[in-house]
């Protein structure tokens, strides 16, 4: 067990470096390091200007020797200009060159400073994920138990009318993508002048025009039901569908195995069948689906905070890559890259645990 | 109605006029008409037929668990007197699995894999005797002792698959007997498994319904452990029962067609391939719903009469005289039992040739990493050791073995598929034995071919069957142009009597015994002078199994192949082969022509693999010898002699030198060799472990 | 000229009388399928499942509204008409021109171009992108799978760890990089297309060869006819250096595609992987091995057919999610020019006003969610239908 633990860190720390590196270089492409230039020094400088700016801001160099400073496995390059004016990765305005660390990357905490936010990386993505994980708990908490119970309803009795109703309901969802879904329920909750709200309005039951808030700005302050419940049934409703599914394949093939016959004729109920002799076979495979939807979240967690301009960490890529803010777009794929390989091992692990053929072998 | 009002001499299990039909989009589809049959108290009935013919779905029936397409739509199914088919399913919960429990054909599919063995055992008692949970665990327990586990607190606590095979068998039948149920039902409970291990679990069922008094209901294909298990039976085909009564009456004396044909395809002892050679039934099984009119048997029998026995559906007749022997055959006086069997012409042996294969000394070891997730000490398994043998031209030589006795494995190497550890292998005087199959020639490629265990499996489904042959003859450089591989393949399809419209089909379209055909032809499309036959028939019908085997024989005769049979079933090695090379665990314990091979002295594993081997025939007298616990795991062979932890005459050799040392081999009269620590004294005072009685 | 708004009635009336010929196309190839599904395989079996027939009509009606959108659109999907903005369904053009469809059926966006031709315009670039890319990562997926499969070892070891890092990506992330004006700059889409393109020209060549490298006459013909037609595409495509100038895929296109095959690339990957290593087993590979055929000949006629199965259902599914990702991609405005009438691109203008005006988002979003239901729905009957036999 500790061997394979091992293995897969090592994996983990590989794949890692090799995602982090693709992000590295990706974003220190020339065009961008000359649009940083550009916006950083003057919009009207030479290209030599620029690629002066470049080789005097420490972008110059081989991408693996930049790489390895942003990683803080190499020293932090240091410059002296012809003014005598000594700059360097890790000079900052509370030291000087002389007290300045020889080390300064994301291994030492040191993420780098957003031009757009401007203040240091770690600080602006930190409070972000706070936002998030909110906004990922509240997912979890109702897409999980929603998406496990409507397979285990329909992969129960296949091909029953439950089943039938359950699979077109989650079919359905899974062809609705966030940007579609959170259209639709902004048009039926959280319109003025379509949908439910206006309706509810001149009956006189709500207060306010519409009967949710269509966006979820004033959650960064304080999360009620009517400015939470839309962006978090968005991003739910795509995922229910989707571990709805698998667990309905993994319920119906469970069913049809042997030892629910066994089950069924040494005269235990149905209700046990399902509870006590499918359930847990059941539910190994979607588990590892559960873990392994993170990148998926993730994906529909940016698209929500774009939708319903909550202020979080999907936001903050968006705005990071729309504003070629270098530095903070790497901090915040290192944190992307960080939750889906946790979520990996986990998945892994558990499905070991899950599965007493694996974990006794 | 509870247990005290209930009659013990009226039947436990009575069943009247049952018929089921499944039902699909397109049709009805009728899987059992007019099925009767009655069990008594304690007595076991064997139900026997082959693939289709609807004795699974009787067992099914009686559970009520035919599933969503499968209905009663007539008859009764009175259990202890009280009719099933109307019950509800809560009063059916309360007899599964108390009164009546079921055993089936797959033990690993039948465990929950993620539930303990104790916990599987023990939810029996809590559900139907509201036993307490620790009073549960203790009878389970107690049970998993009778079923001649060993360390059963272990076991209990143990998840299935941590057990072999044998021993999940045993778990499920301890599963089926927690509530002493008055009705077991067992659905070919010993098919998934060796011989040896069935010869165990068929003497364990057999005791346990002694001891407790439970009646049985076992199914199976296999007339040999009918006859060792049951007391009557009822023959089935194409849904119908045709013959039911005493199993020793029904064996001696049949009174079916379908009875007597079956019994004249299998191989029992004193059929032989050239001098009584087997009688395949004609034609095939009907599919349901192309069953004839009248006698479904009908078309394949010998004693058909146009205008009788098509006219109308034919009812079960009482055969006077008999206990309670009945036939569903109109003709059934008329036909004289007697008469022998039409002899086909007896056939001449083919003459044994040169050389063509030599083995000597060949070694396989393969290296696993162990330990649960990659990691752990590397790890040789020797699958193969010290193989010698040569085979000539026109000859067969059958290999003979359980699960993991490194047949597979030999069959590998001698293909080219894998390369041999050391040792060499001569084909036709060319050393092959490191030579892996790409860079084997044409000729030495087509001249090796293989012919396949699985007819299911043995053709590509998404090809048509002459797009298969001609590939094969494409690749063996066949002709010179399309036409002649056309032709060719017709005539390859004429070798293998299959109608040469067949060419067009669809392997799904094809019957299991006419793919093994397509294989044949596969196999010689390049004339083929070595043939591999890896269990060919064994998936097979018995009915079959005749059939394809004669055309392997006649092919063989025709071309001089030498045929090497790999096979576990011992009777139809006995049947068609010349020489037997015996192995267990990598090695070859003994080898000599069939006679020598089947007449003592044995080695003591083939002694006991004999013995295992159920034969169809109530003149035979079988000594019982059944060997204690599993094959040991090729990973971890035992030190000495392989076969030393299950060997009965371990004690008759000084010193114990059968756990320390690799026995010799022993050359005995007449060039058999025997891989054993015996002395010749205590060889040459073996008894024969078949008798047959004088006729 | 009539100023009044048309009521739904008289929208929906209107709106099914433009589809009318997709609705001609639909009939006849309904009627046609219908007569001979016994002799279609499973196509024809879809015909006996009413989930599948569900999603075949969805899908075929969007297939046959891309094909004839120009006779369906009533008016130029870029042009804007008017001053007003955001006029709602129904309302009458003001001072149209002569010949000039009166109406904005489902009203305009803040740009007063027509909806309803924007829409029917943009299921043609849709239909157009998601099945073709769908297409290249499946030779991809498949060329390099089964060998990953079949061969196992180090080769697979290579290969899985590739595929998992490019699935570790969130897909967002990887468009934010992969898909910026400035990337075109520096040739990686290119290189990407150089790589991913050249997959189909392997496969169809090793195809061939394993099939008939025992008659070299006929295997030089296809493999060469391969080459030809393979290289001849390769060369416009992936570098726009076509001789001819037939094949050339526009740089900002080029640049969405090659992201969404390389996407979508390592699930099929696994897939085929998976279903090889449980294939490569039977005993029909153990006897095209015994017969000394190529392992190439093996994983591409013995394995990949008995594969079609899951691979044809998981193809209709791919289909979906890659009409997801290209919505996606536009709706944050990434490879799209601004006024392409992209669903997605379309729907991200118009939620900006949302809660003022609805038209503009919802009808791209109702569009894009049927046409992907459809091709789950498909995906759903074809499965059960297969396993049906």
């Amino acid at each position: 067990m500790l061997i394979f633990i091992a293995r897969r860190l090592g994996v983990m720390i590989l794949t890692a470096l090799a995602l982090t590196f693709i992000v590295f270089y990706l974003t220190n492409l020339p065009p961008n390091l000359e649009k940083l230039a550009r916006t950083e020094g003057s919009v009207r400088m030479t290209d030599e200007a620029v690629l002066a700016w470049i080789d005097q801001n420490g972008h110059g160099g081989s991408v693996f020797g930049r790489y390895a400073q942003w990683i803080g496995l190499a020293p932090g390059w240091v410059l002296t200009d012809e003014k005598g004016v000594t700059r360097g990765r890790c000079i900052n305005s509370t030291n000087t060159p002389e007290t300045a660390a020889t080390y300064c990357g994301v291994l030492q905490g040191d993420w780098g400073f957003s031009t757009v936010f401007k203040k240091p990386v770690a600080e602006s993505v930190m409070q972000k994920l706070g936002s998030t994980g909110w906004l990922m708990l509240a997912v979890m908490l109702v897409m999980v138990p929603a998406s496990l119970l409507i397979g285990v309803l329909s992969g129960m009795r296949e091909g029953s009318r439950t089943d039938r109703v359950l699979s077109i309901f989650s079919i359905a969802t899974t062809a609705t993508p966030e940007y579609v879904s959170g259209v639709i329920l902004v048009a039926i909750f959280a319109s003025a002048t379509a949908g439910i709200s206006p309706i509810l309005a001149s009956w006189g039951w709500i207060d306010s025009k519409t009967l949710f808030l269509g966006t979820a700005t004033s959650a960064m302050d304080g999360i009620t039901f009517w400015n939470f419940a839309l962006p978090v049934m968005t991003i739910a409703l795509y995922g229910i569908g989707y571990i709805a599914r698998m667990t309905r394949a993994s319920m119906t093939e469970v069913m049809t195995q042997q030892y629910i016959r066994t089950a069924r004729l040494k005269g235990v109920s149905f209700g046990n069948v399902v509870m006590k002799h499918a359930l847990r076979n059941a539910l190994i495979a979607p588990f590892t689906v559960i873990m392994l939807q993170f990148p998926w979240l993730l994906n529909g967690v940016v698209i929500v905070e774009t939708l319903f301009n909550y202020k979080g960490f999907g936001w903050t890529l968006v705005q990071a890559a729309g504003n070629n803010d270098i530095d903070l777009l790497l901090g915040c794929s290192v944190v992307a890259v960080i939750v889906v390989l946790t979520t990996q091992l986990i998945s892994d692990i558990g499905y070991v645990f899950l599965n007493p053929r694996i974990r006794l072998s | 109605m509870t247990e005290s009002t209930w009659d013990p001499s009226k039947p436990i299990l009575e069943i009247e006029n049952l018929s089921i039909s499944f039902f699909t989009r397109m049709r009805e589809i009728p899987a059992v008409m007019d099925f009767s049959c009655t069990v008594m108290a304690g007595e076991s009935m064997g139900l026997v037929g082959e693939s289709g013919c609807g004795k699974s779905t009787v067992a099914l029936a009686v559970m009520r668990d035919l599933g969503k397409n499968g209905k009663i739509v007539a008859g009764s199914i009175k259990f202890k007197g009280r009719d099933l088919t109307h019950m509800t399913e809560e009063e059916l919960r309360h007899i599964r699995g108390s009164e009546i429990a079921m055993i089936y054909q797959e033990p690993m599919a039948s465990l929950n894999p993620a539930m303990k063995i104790g916990a599987q055992l023990a939810e029996v008692p809590i559900i139907h005797q509201n036993m307490d949970k620790a009073e549960a665990w203790a009878l389970a327990r107690q049970i998993v002792a009778d079923v001649r586990l060993p360390d059963p607190d272990r076991i209990l606590h143990a998840y299935p698959h941590q057990l072999s095979g044998g021993q999940q068998q045993r778990i499920v039948i301890a599963m089926a007997l927690m509530s002493k149920p008055a009705l077991l039902i067992l659905d070919e409970p010993t098919t998934a498994l060796d011989v040896t291990v069935e010869a165990g679990i068929v003497d364990l069922v057999k005791d346990l319904g002694v001891k407790y008094g439970t009646s049985m209901l076992f199914i199976s294909h296999n007339l040999g452990l009918i006859l060792d298990v049951c007391d009557r039976l009822c023959v089935m085909y194409s849904g119908e029962a045709v013959e039911s009564g005493n199993v020793r009456e029904v064996f001696a004396t049949m009174r079916h067609p379908y009875t007597q044909a079956l019994f004249r395809s299998i191989p029992l002892p004193g059929a032989d391939k050239n001098s009584r050679p087997l009688v395949a039934i004609p034609g095939n099984f009907p599919l349901p719903h192309e069953r004839p009119q009248g006698c479904n048997f009908g078309p394949r029998c010998d004693y058909f009469q146009d205008g009788r026995c098509n006219a109308a559906e034919i009812e079960m007749s009482t055969v006077a005289g008999d206990d309670r022997h009945q036939s569903r055959c109109l003709k059934w006086q008329e036909i004289d039992w007697n008469a022998p069997m039409q002899r086909k012409a007896a056939k001449e042996k083919t003459p044994v040739g040169r050389v063509v294969l030599k083995m000597d000394d060949l070694r396989k070891y393969y290296s696993v990493s162990s330990g649960a997730f990659g990691g752990g000490a590397k790890k040789v398994v020797k699958a193969n050791e010290t193989l010698s043998f040569e085979a000539r031209e026109g000859e067969t030589l059958a290999i003979v073995g359980e699960s993991g006795c490194g047949k597979s494995t030999f069959a590998k190497v001698l293909m080219g598929l894998e390369t041999a550890t050391s040792g060499s292998i001569m084909l036709f005087d060319e050393n092959v034995q490191s030579t892996p199959i790409q860079k084997r020639n044409i000729d030495t490629v087509s001249s090796v071919q293989m012919v396949f265990q699985n007819p299911f499996d043995t053709l590509n489904p998404s090809m048509n069957v002459g797009r298969q042959i001609i590939r094969a003859l494409e690749i063996f450089k066949f002709g010179t142009s399309d036409e002649d591989r056309n032709a060719r393949m017709l005539e390859l399809l004429d070798l293998v009597k299959l109608p040469r419209a067949f060419a067009e089909r669809m392997p799904r379209q094809l019957s299991g015994g006419q793919k093994q055909r397509v294989g044949i032809a596969r196999a010689f499309a390049g004339g083929a002078k070595v043939v591999v036959a890896d269990e060919p028939v064994s998936a097979l019908d018995v009915s079959v199994q005749a059939a394809v085997t004669d055309l392997l024989m006649d092919i063989q005769r025709e071309n001089k192949t030498t045929l090497l049979f790999i096979s576990h079933d011992l009777s139809i090695v006995r049947y068609l082969a010349d020489r037997v090379m015996v192995m267990y665990l990598g090695h070859v314990v003994e080898m000599g022509t069939t006679d020598q091979v089947f007449q003592p002295p044995y080695h003591p594993y083939t002694e006991a693999l004999l013995s295992a081997v159920p034969i169809a025939d109530p003149k035979v007298t079988r000594k019982r010898i059944v060997l204690e616990g599993d094959i040991p795991s090729a990973m971890n062979p035992p030190p000495g002699c392989p076969f030393q932890t299950r060997c009965r005459w371990k004690s008759q050799v000084p010193g114990g030198i059968c756990e320390t040392q690799m026995p010799p081999v022993q050359t005995l009269a007449g060039g058999h060799q025997v891989k054993c620590h015996l002395s010749a004294e205590v060889m040459a005072s073996m008894e024969p472990v078949i008798k047959i009685a004088a006729e | 000229m009539d100023d009044q708004l048309l009521n739904w009635g008289q929208i929906i009336a209107r709106i099914l009388q433009q589809f009318l010929p997709v609705w001609i196309a639909l009939a006849i190839t309904f009627a046609l399928s219908f007569k001979f599904k016994r002799r279609l395989g499973l196509y024809g079996k879809l015909f006996d499942s009413p989930v599948g027939l569900v999603g075949l009509f969805l899908v075929m009606f969007w297939i046959f509204t891309a094909l004839f959108a120009d006779l369906v659109i009533t008016m130029d999907p870029i042009a804007q008409f008017g001053r007003v903005k955001n006029p709602p369904p129904g309302t009458p053009i003001v001072d149209a021109a002569e010949g000039q469809y009166a109406y904005f059926l489902l009203g305009a966006d803040h740009l007063a171009r027509d909806v309803f031709s924007r829409v029917v315009m943009g299921a043609r670039r849709v239909l157009m992108i998601a099945p073709a890319a769908t297409s290249f990562a499946f030779m991809v997926g498949v060329t390099l799978g089964l060998p990953a499969g079949y061969f196992g070892g180090k080769l697979d070891t290579v290969l899985s760890f590739l595929s998992n890092l490019v699935l570790a990506f969130p897909v967002i992330l990887l468009f934010y990089l992969l898909v910026t004006p400035e990337i075109r700059d520096t040739g990686i889409p290119v290189t990407l297309a150089a790589v991913l393109f050249i997959f189909p020209v392997i496969f169809f060549c090793t195809l061939f060869n394993s099939r008939f490298h025992t008659n070299p006459t006929r295997r030089n013909l296809y493999v060469g006819l391969t080459l030809l037609i393979g290289l001849w595409a390769y060369s416009g495509l992936a570098f726009n250096k076509d001789p001819l100038g037939i094949w050339s895929m526009d740089p900002n296109m080029l640049n969405v595609f090659v992201s969404v095959v390389f996407v979508n690339s390592p699930t099929v990957f696994r897939i085929v992987r998976g279903i090889v290593m449980d294939l490569k087993a039977r005993d029909y590979v153990a006897a095209g091995q015994t017969r000394g055929e190529s392992a190439w000949y093996i994983m591409l006629w013995e394995i990949l057919p008995n594969a079609r199965g899951p691979l044809i259902v998981d193809f209709c599914l791919r289909i979906g999610y890659t009409t997801i990702l290209l919505g996606t991609l536009g709706f944050f405005g990434l490879g799209v020019s601004p006024e392409s009438p992209d669903w997605g691109s379309t729907i991200d203008d118009g939620r900006k006003l949302l809660s003022l005006y609805l038209h503009p988002a919802i009808t791209p979003a109702l569009a894009l969610m049927s046409l992907v239901l459809g091709l789950n729905l498909l995906a759903d009957g074809l499965r059960e239908e297969s396993l049906k036999d």
